[in-house]
């Protein structure tokens, strides 16, 4: 179970994420985008979904990651990402609750280059009875 | 002039399971879920299913032709109802189409729907997108 106590705190990377042109255009590939000059919409959850896993798989925390299904998903998108980007993660349990035994958590994880928010994602998990 | 109500014309994308080990490779999700007959099945789906990422990247593509690039969203979102269920060796539908739901400020938003085999698989999906 989650621990009540992780809820609202923020985790932030130690790293910077760098963001290559190739990573862009294999993520581009894969859904016919032909458009390489910027990340497609979805490209941040290449970064979020690991970067949040590490994050948030501190003991103190408490998700059990190998029982997670993802319930939905959000984008806010300030600008796109774009090859040299160098963007750090930081994510918060902002929301839990449990249903049916279901312990179903809201994920933010924000991506910023230096000061300037890039990215908000907002990942409903849902971890099953 | 983009109006409310305005329909964007359905699309259908075709995913497989060549689609879904490139997915994974490209979005490093390598959940063997989406990739794996006998692990999908011992966890209880009817077989390996389509990251809903890429269901949701798809349809971003669905959404950046209509309004000219990625460089036009500013909000998506979207709940997964559903798998897309994908057969070996078979090519499944993702079929995409959207209603113009606001037009304001230069923006626009659309309520998308997404079914597979007929069957909703993403739920509550909009973006908001600058104006052509």
């Amino acid at each position: 179970m989650l621990n009540p106590d992780s809820v609202g705190r923020t985790f932030t990377g130690a790293e910077f994420v760098s963001v290559t042109q190739s990573q862009i255009e294999e993520f581009a590939r894969v859904v016919g985008e032909t458009d390489l000059s910027v990340a497609p919409p979805t490209f941040s959850i290449r970064i979020t979904l690991a970067q949040s896993q590490e994050l948030l798989s501190n003991p103190d925390v408490g998700l059990d990651w190998t029982r997670l299904v993802h319930g939905d998903q959000k984008f806010e998108i300030h600008r796109p990402i774009v090859a040299g980007d160098q963007l750090k993660c930081s994510s918060t349990i902002e929301n839990y609750k449990v249903a049916a035994g279901n312990e179903i958590v809201t994920v933010r994880s924000d991506l910023h280059s230096e000061s300037e928010l890039v990215v908000s994602t907002w990942s409903t998990l849902v971890v099953r009875a | 002039m983009t109006q409310v109500g305005d329909v964007v014309a359905e699309r259908i994308f075709r995913i497989n399971r060549e689609l879904l080990k490139a997915y994974a490779n490209a979005s490093g999700d390598q959940n063997p879920i989406h990739q794996d007959e006998i692990f999908a099945k011992s966890v209880g789906l009817p077989d390996v299913i389509a990251h809903g990422m890429l269901t949701m990247a798809l349809v971003a593509k669905f959404v950046t032709d209509w309004a000219g690039g990625s460089s036009a969203v500013k909000e998506f979102s979207g709940r997964f109802v559903k798998p897309v269920i994908v057969p070996a060796g078979k090519e499944v539908d993702l079929t995409v189409s959207a209603v113009i739901s606001e037009v304001s400020n230069g923006r626009v938003r659309m309520d998308i729907s997404a079914t597979s085999a007929g069957v909703k698989v993403l739920g509550m999906s909009k973006a908001l997108v600058e104006e052509k």
